[in-house]
């Protein structure tokens, strides 16, 4: 059956940026297993919906958004979205780089990016509450444009720009709070508020 | 780009230009800005060194969150969709 070869074909390969999101939603190995199995099934059966030429990725992470939310999330205990705090523009930039530490030098400040693990860019993005993780996680990790992560998340544009904008200076402070604690910052730059 | 300019001084961002193109920064390094107001802002990161410098490293931010959140799929995932969806281990 051609519908069957046409979905393996183009659909597979996004195996692995959904598999990677639905551990950053889930953060268990084991439900982001059954998280993109179940998305898969789902897709694989609503495949004759889905419209040719449009955007098949985005129609992915809308089913596993879905799946997620319908499921998965039950399960979890959600941070509430008052528990994240309002952080000053260019938050780490101003820590790391800009006129405060004068004497780094670009390439500086890139090295010092660099060095941040996987676990801790991992952590400061999951540690997120729901709302302001996926906005992120579809823009920064997937390159997702506003209008797709709106489609997919069912939220204006608007919304979707400013959740994103929050999580992603909340993001800066745990990030900072890591190299803080490693000393990957000089001495003496602190995480109060500017 | 702009001659009749220097390249900006090393003081913070304070100017009403600044902060107009700060305002807009993540619009700007995620593309979702028309071409009037991109190219504005450009013009301004072309003559402000401070303004250039925060741009950049918001990029790079970027640039190293995408890169350290990348898991690939376990083998064992993989064959069981593609068994379930009766296609070939390898599609």
């Amino acid at each position: 059956m051609a519908d069957q070869a046409t979905f393996a074909e183009q659909a597979m390969p996004f195996m692995d940026s959904l598999y990677s999101a639905a551990l950053r939603m889930t953060r268990n190995p084991s439900d982001a297993e059954d998280l993109v199995q179940e998305t898969y099934l789902k897709a694989y059966r609503g495949f004759g919906g889905f419209q040719e030429g449009t955007n098949l990725k985005a129609w992915l992470y809308r089913i596993l958004t879905n799946s997620y939310i319908n499921v998965y999330r039950k399960k979890q205990r959600q941070p509430d979205e008052s528990d994240l705090a309002e952080v000053e523009d260019l938050f780490l930039y101003r820590r790391i780089g800009g006129a405060e530490t004068a004497t780094r030098s670009r390439s500086a400040e890139d090295e010092l990016l660099e060095l941040l693990t996987e676990h801790e860019v991992k952590e400061a993005l999951e540690s997120l509450p729901e709302n302001f993780r996926m906005p992120v996680l579809l823009a920064d990790v997937e390159g997702f444009s506003y209008k797709e992560i709106a489609a997919i998340l069912d939220i204006p544009i608007g919304t979707v720009m400013s959740r994103l904008h929050r999580g992603r200076k909340a993001m800066q402070k745990s990030l900072f709070e890591f190299a803080k604690e490693r000393r990957l910052v000089p001495e003496g730059v602190e995480s109060g508020e500017g | 780009m702009a001659p009749d300019d220097e390249l900006g001084s090393d003081t913070d961002c304070d100017k009403p230009d600044c902060s107009e193109a700060l305002h807009q920064l993540y619009e700007y390094i995620d593309g979702e800005l028309d071409e009037a107001r991109r190219a504005d802002i450009h013009d301004h990161l072309d003559k402000c060194g401070p303004c250039l410098d925060a741009f950049d490293f918001e990029e790079e931010l970027r640039r190293v969150v995408a890169k350290r959140c990348h898991d690939t799929v376990p083998d064992a995932l993989r064959s069981r969709i593609a068994a379930q969806l009766q296609l070939p281990p390898d599609a």
